[in-house]
């Protein structure tokens, strides 16, 4: 691209906010009841985290596999890449999360859920998940927007990463591979909000920061016991 | 001049086929301001029509219908010039669907564009598609993309009669140098360029040499993306305003632009059909002089 540093993140945007906004309507129009399927995913996914039964890891990563690519199916290529040719690219991002979650997660065992007695990562690893399914879903409600907009968990992408940021600060150690792409995730749906002017703009990379923050505190390999 | 009678015959003939080529939108377009393309002499309205962010709403149909009002309007209103791109998102798709809604292939001067180094000719027959055309009228190399190549296709196109006119784009005032080199090498029918009553780095040199080369300007971002507009909400319209018809400040933002002599037409992209109308009324009335064009930009600027 020629004379690059002259463009500004604006000029990358192609679409008007109401135009973005109107996609999670449509979305959750054409889905539905998926919305169900991924609550009661969200909650399963919750209670595991704090029951932690021995193939909880397991089972949350086959989850959130399938919340992946459920997602950069059905929104970012579906949908999104209606007006965004970059979001196909955003659903093969998605889609090799998928693949990493069932590698590391479900084949590796790789995000067993730590004692919940344990540390202050876990703690905010259950706000961040219980953050992503209750809350996040109706800041743009909050900020004014329409209800039908709602983002939900497993059905549109941020709280989709959000959740699995979350699930990441749970386990014993630090999954690295798979913090990857949610982080990045984080970075490009923030840059694209805060070019909208959206106030929650700063939710995304902050949660971002705070899980690498407080997962590069965490030990390098799991404690005894 | 006295009217002989085969003048009077000749205005009777002109005015009755000036009725029947008016447009099924129903409209009243005595008065509208027309400037011709210097390479054919085709006159094209002042106004055109953008759909940059404003038309890529995907396959929203709430939002395609909204979209193809504006369309209608525009007609409705004298307007004949929209521009697109491949790289607007679903924009042309939106187009075709309003074009064909509004059966209106017959009354559009489609402008679109080619873009990156991809294969030309193929990426131009997937936009007449989108569009729903059979030809473009006008073919544009965007910001210059992989110009040496797309050019010869172009010309080569407009030679064989599968197009009419062939231009170049840039936007933001971006390689402007290599922009005046193309338009002196080039027999270009058109230019593209951001100008606006705050972007004037394009007064220098390249309208002039425009002028110089008969080349037709298009103006695009004339309200620098909405920002000029938001910018003066709420402030009062210049006294002298008046004395051009201006009712508003789009108006008056683009009667600048149209007003200046190397400009053909400005292409405000717009969602709302209050809007287009708002901007359409720039198309009728007396335009600025250098003057008051000078008094305008002044007055923005203290703004």
């Amino acid at each position: 691209m020629s004379e690059w540093w002259t463009y500004r993140l604006a000029d990358f945007l192609l679409f008007s906010p109401e135009t973005y906004y109107r996609l999670f309507e449509l979305h959750n129009n054409a889905v539905w009841p998926a919305q169900l399927v991924a609550a009661l995913a969200g909650l399963a996914i919750l209670a595991l985290t704090l029951l932690q039964p021995p193939w909880a890891g397991r089972a949350i990563a086959a989850l959130l596999a399938a919340a992946w690519i459920f997602v950069g199916w059905s929104f970012l290529i579906a949908r999104y890449a209606d007006i965004n040719f970059v979001a196909t690219y955003f659903a093969w991002a998605f889609f090799a999360q998928a693949a990493l979650l069932a590698a590391s997660g479900v084949g590796f065992a790789r995000i067993q859920p730590s004692p919940s007695d344990a540390t202050l990562a876990h703690k905010i690893g259950i706000g961040l998940i219980a953050f992503a399914l209750l809350a996040y879903p109706f800041l743009g409600a909050l900020a004014g927007r329409k209800w039908s907009e709602v983002e939900l968990f497993g059905i549109a992408p941020d709280p989709t990463a959000l959740l699995t940021l979350g699930v990441l600060l749970t386990a014993r150690r630090t999954p690295w591979e798979l913090a990857i792409i949610p982080a990045l995730w984080c970075i490009v749906t923030g840059a694209t909000l805060w070019v909208m002017d959206d106030p929650a703009a700063i939710v995304m990379p902050a949660a971002a920061l705070l899980t690498l923050g407080l997962a590069a505190t965490k030990p390098w390999h799991p404690r005894a016991g | 001049m006295p009217l002989t009678r085969r003048a009077f015959l000749a205005s009777l003939a002109a005015a009755s086929a000036a009725s029947i080529a008016l447009p099924r939108f129903g409209l009243a377009q005595s008065g509208l301001l027309t400037k011709p393309i210097p390479s054919s002499g085709e006159k094209l309205p002042l106004v055109g029509l953008g759909s940059w962010i404003t038309f890529n709403v995907g396959d929203d149909p709430v939002a395609r219908d909204a979209c193809a009002a504006v369309m209608q309007a525009f007609f409705a209103e004298g307007g004949r010039m929209i521009d697109s791109s491949p790289m607007y998102g679903s924009a042309q798709e939106v187009i075709g669907y309003g074009l064909k809604k509004l059966n209106a292939t017959d009354e559009v001067f489609s402008a679109d564009k080619v873009w990156t180094g991809g294969d030309g000719p193929e990426q131009i027959a997937e936009s007449e598609r989108r569009w729903g055309v059979q030809r473009f009228d006008l073919l544009q190399v965007h910001n210059l993309l992989s110009f040496e190549k797309h050019l010869d296709t172009l010309f080569a196109m407009k030679a064989s009669g599968k197009l009419r006119y062939v231009g170049i784009t840039t936007s933001h005032g971006r390689r402007h140098r290599e922009f005046e080199e193309v338009m002196k090498a080039h027999p270009l029918d058109f230019i593209q360029v951001t100008y606006n009553v705050v972007d004037r780095d394009v007064e220098k040199r390249i309208l002039p040499l425009a002028e110089e080369k008969g080349i037709a300007v298009i103006a695009n971002r004339p309200f620098q993306q909405g920002a000029l507009i938001d910018g003066l909400e709420g402030e009062t319209l210049p006294p002298f305003a008046s004395e051009i018809g201006a009712k508003n400040w789009a108006q008056l933002l683009l009667k600048f632009i149209v007003s200046h002599p190397a400009m053909t037409c400005a292409i405000p992209a717009t969602s709302k059909v209050a809007h287009l109308r708002e901007n359409m009324g720039a198309s009728y009335g007396p335009l600025p002089d250098a003057k008051l064009r000078a008094r305008i930009a002044a007055y923005v600027e203290e703004i």
